[in-house]
């Protein structure tokens, strides 16, 4: 390893460490949301599922008040009278599935693109029409539903929050990171200073990916250490450590971003909006903040664009949802794929000084 | 062996401005080279094609006999460079600044620290860099420029923004890494600082030099009349246009004031009077050739 990429990592690192915005920004500020969605809406499952209830349904208005309070957890349901209304919301994807009884007919219309939630409402039906049969034999009905039939059923709140917002921060700390080392470097003359020393440009380069690197480790380390805190109770699956390399390719994939702001935008402030725009929209978009199951099909479309989406998916599949690490390389060939494309776009366009 | 630095012809325009016009200079090793003119001459422009930050529309340098465009590995650790606007890395202090740019060339930290100690921060060394003076970062940005012992230096003015004292003690010490065989190029607009500190300048405006030689030479050159001055009543002014035919009398009240092209007999004349009161002889400076030259006074 050259000294000149020791003494670059040093600088870069001192650089951040002593930036009290920056490091708000990158470990503070996802850390107080963790600790927001973990911690106060512990109890939450999955969100529920959207049902209509089309016309009026007596398995659903017959269930006693307690047990309504527990279906309530699982369904969202909205009355309507318009039967072909409410096929269509359906088949649009607002809502779930539409419920209809005729006699002692139940039907649950259900749309077959979210596999998940359609089979979660047709097993609570299930359950809510065996559970009146079994009334109707003379047994006393008791429901006891719970979110055991939902695929998910060990997402609580804080083992789908954590992946997304550590995803959040290691965007975040990523793309700004490399956007404002490159913008500031330029606009404060230290890479036309650091042009006519003897140090390699890619010292220069690899100084900024180790030291993003080692943020986004650390950032994984305190959020994996504080989700894991008894209070919040975070179970990682066995291959969680997979979520290493596949850290490793999201950060690269985020400095490509950077380097592409960085090297468009002019001035820090540009550069500080550009990330922004790019990074907070993404985070939403790619679930972030809330799972994106009940969000619009076209939506959950678009957001296979963002790397971040790729991102948290497979932080998800191999840190909480207890997938093989092998399912996740796909993800990590879009990520890798993304960086690539994009550092090339920054070499293009970089530029050591204004004049 | 050629010349440390050969300069042919170097044009360079930003849209319709001439900023570098036809320059051409030489500097020998161990010469203490100076580019001197006003603001928006086109010095920092000429400098910077040099050393090989900017690319020139037209013309050639070679430094050590290779061409420092396009980026050249083998120059950059002979070389030593102090930008016009200091660059610092941000949030680091004096020390860690010197410590990082020495072992971007393999310097170790004991000769930073001793470069720290030669330019007088050693008791700023803890401050980040933000936070120190514009002299004091004047001679950090210096003294990162010297850590590695370059055969030649650039300093794009170094003592702009100094106070009278900081410029004095920065002419010392360049004047001892001139003595020590280095070359050293530099930019001013001070006269004066050009005149004392420089073997030869180039005086430059609108992006050509117009003349360039010894300070000395260039001040010879010129047949301009002695100013002599003494104060006023140490001689009447009447016996002084008596005395002194050839010569310019003026008394403003403060001071007597004598122009004459034969400053020797006129000086021997006073001190036989005892007239030499308050006694200061100028006579032309660069000031005076750049008015020459240019036909306009010298204002920075
Ligand atoms: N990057 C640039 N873009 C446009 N104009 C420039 C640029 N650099 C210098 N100039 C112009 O070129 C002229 C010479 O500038 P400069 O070399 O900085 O002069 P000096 O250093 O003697 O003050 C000035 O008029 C300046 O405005
Ligand atoms: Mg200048």
């Amino acid at each position: 390893m050259s000294s000149g990429f020791r003494s670059l990592s040093r600088a870069m690192l001192l650089g951040f460490v002593r930036d009290r915005t920056a490091l708000f920004f990158t470990i503070l500020f996802p850390l107080m949301f963790l600790v927001l969605f973990g911690g106060l809406l512990k109890n939450q499952g999955v969100s529920r599922s959207k049902v209509i209830e089309v016309g009026p349904v007596a398995v659903i208005d017959q269930v006693p008040a307690d047990a309504k309070r527990e279906l309530g957890k699982l369904l969202d349901v909205t009355k309507m009278t318009d039967r072909a209304k409410a096929l269509d919301a359906v088949r649009k994807g607002d809502y779930e599935a539409a419920v209809e009884q005729q006699g002692d007919r139940v039907m649950v219309h259900y749309s077959a693109a979210d596999q998940v939630r359609a089979g979660t409402v047709r097993s609570v039906f299930d359950q809510l029409v065996q559970q009146t049969n079994l009334a109707a034999a003379g047994t006393p009905p008791r429901l006891s539903l719970d979110a055991q039939q939902v695929e998910d059923k060990s997402l609580k709140t804080i083992q789908f929050v954590t992946p997304g917002l550590l995803g959040w921060a290691i965007a975040t700390g990523a793309t700004f990171g490399a956007a404002m080392t490159l913008v500031t470097w330029r606009e404060k003359k230290i890479l036309r200073r650091l042009r006519l020393s003897p140090v390699r440009i890619s010292s220069v380069v690899s100084a900024r990916v180790g030291v993003s690197v080692g943020v986004a480790l650390l950032q994984t380390a305190i959020f994996l250490g504080v989700a894991s805190l008894p209070s919040f109770g975070l179970k990682l699956s066995n291959y969680w450590w997979m979520s290493l390399p596949v850290i490793l390719v999201g950060t690269f994939a985020f400095l490509s971003i950077g380097l592409v702001a960085g090297a468009w935008a002019k001035t820090q402030e540009s550069a500080n909006v550009i990330a922004q725009l790019v990074v907070l929209p993404m985070a939403f978009l790619s679930g972030s903040f809330f799972p994106l199951d009940s969000a619009p099909k076209w939506l959950q479309a678009v957001a296979e664009i963002f790397p971040l989406r790729h991102l948290n998916q497979a932080m998800l599949d191999v840190m909480v949802r207890g997938k093989g690490p092998a399912s996740v390389l796909p993800e990590m060939g879009i990520l890798a794929g993304f960086a690539i494309v994009l550092t090339l776009l920054a070499t293009r366009l970089f530029r050591w000084d204004d004049v | 062996m050629g010349s440390t630095i050969t300069v042919r012809g170097l044009h360079k325009s930003y849209e319709s401005l001439k900023a570098v016009d036809g320059v051409s200079f030489d500097v020998e090793a161990g010469e203490f080279f100076g580019i001197l003119g006003p603001n928006g001459a086109g010095k920092t422009t000429t400098l910077e094609i040099v050393e090989g930050l900017r690319k020139p529309d037209a013309g050639a340098v070679e430094l050590f006999g290779e061409s420092p465009w396009p980026r050249n590995p083998a120059l950059l650790p002979r070389i030593g460079v102090q930008l016009q606007a200091s660059s610092f890395f941000e949030r680091l202090t004096a020390r860690e600044q010197i410590h990082t740019f020495a072992s971007l060339y393999g310097v170790g930290a004991k000769k930073a620290d001793e470069m720290l100690e030669l330019v007088g921060l050693t008791d700023k060394a803890d401050v980040r860099a933000e936070k120190l003076s514009g002299g004091q970062m004047q001679r950090l940005s210096i003294a990162c420029a010297l850590v590695h012992d370059p055969e030649l230096v650039f300093l794009d003015e170094p003592t702009a923004a100094l106070d009278p004292q900081a410029r004095r003690n920065l002419w010392d010490l360049l004047r001892a890494i001139n003595t020590q065989g280095r070359t050293i190029v530099l930019t001013t607009h001070y006269m004066d600082e050009a005149e004392i500190l420089c073997d030869r300048v180039a005086i430059m405006d609108h992006g050509r030099i117009l003349q360039s030689g010894s300070p000395a030479e260039l001040v010879r050159g010129l047949d301009t009349p002695t100013r002599i001055s003494i104060e006023t009543g140490a001689i009447a002014v009447d016996e002084a246009r008596r005395l002194f035919q050839g010569a310019e009398v003026d008394d403003d009240g403060v001071s007597l004031t004598l122009v004459t092209r034969t400053p020797a007999p006129v000086l021997a004349a006073l001190a036989e009077r005892n007239a030499l009161r308050g006694l200061s002889v100028r006579g032309a400076t660069l000031e005076d050739v750049f008015l020459n030259l240019t036909g306009r006074e010298y204002r920075a």
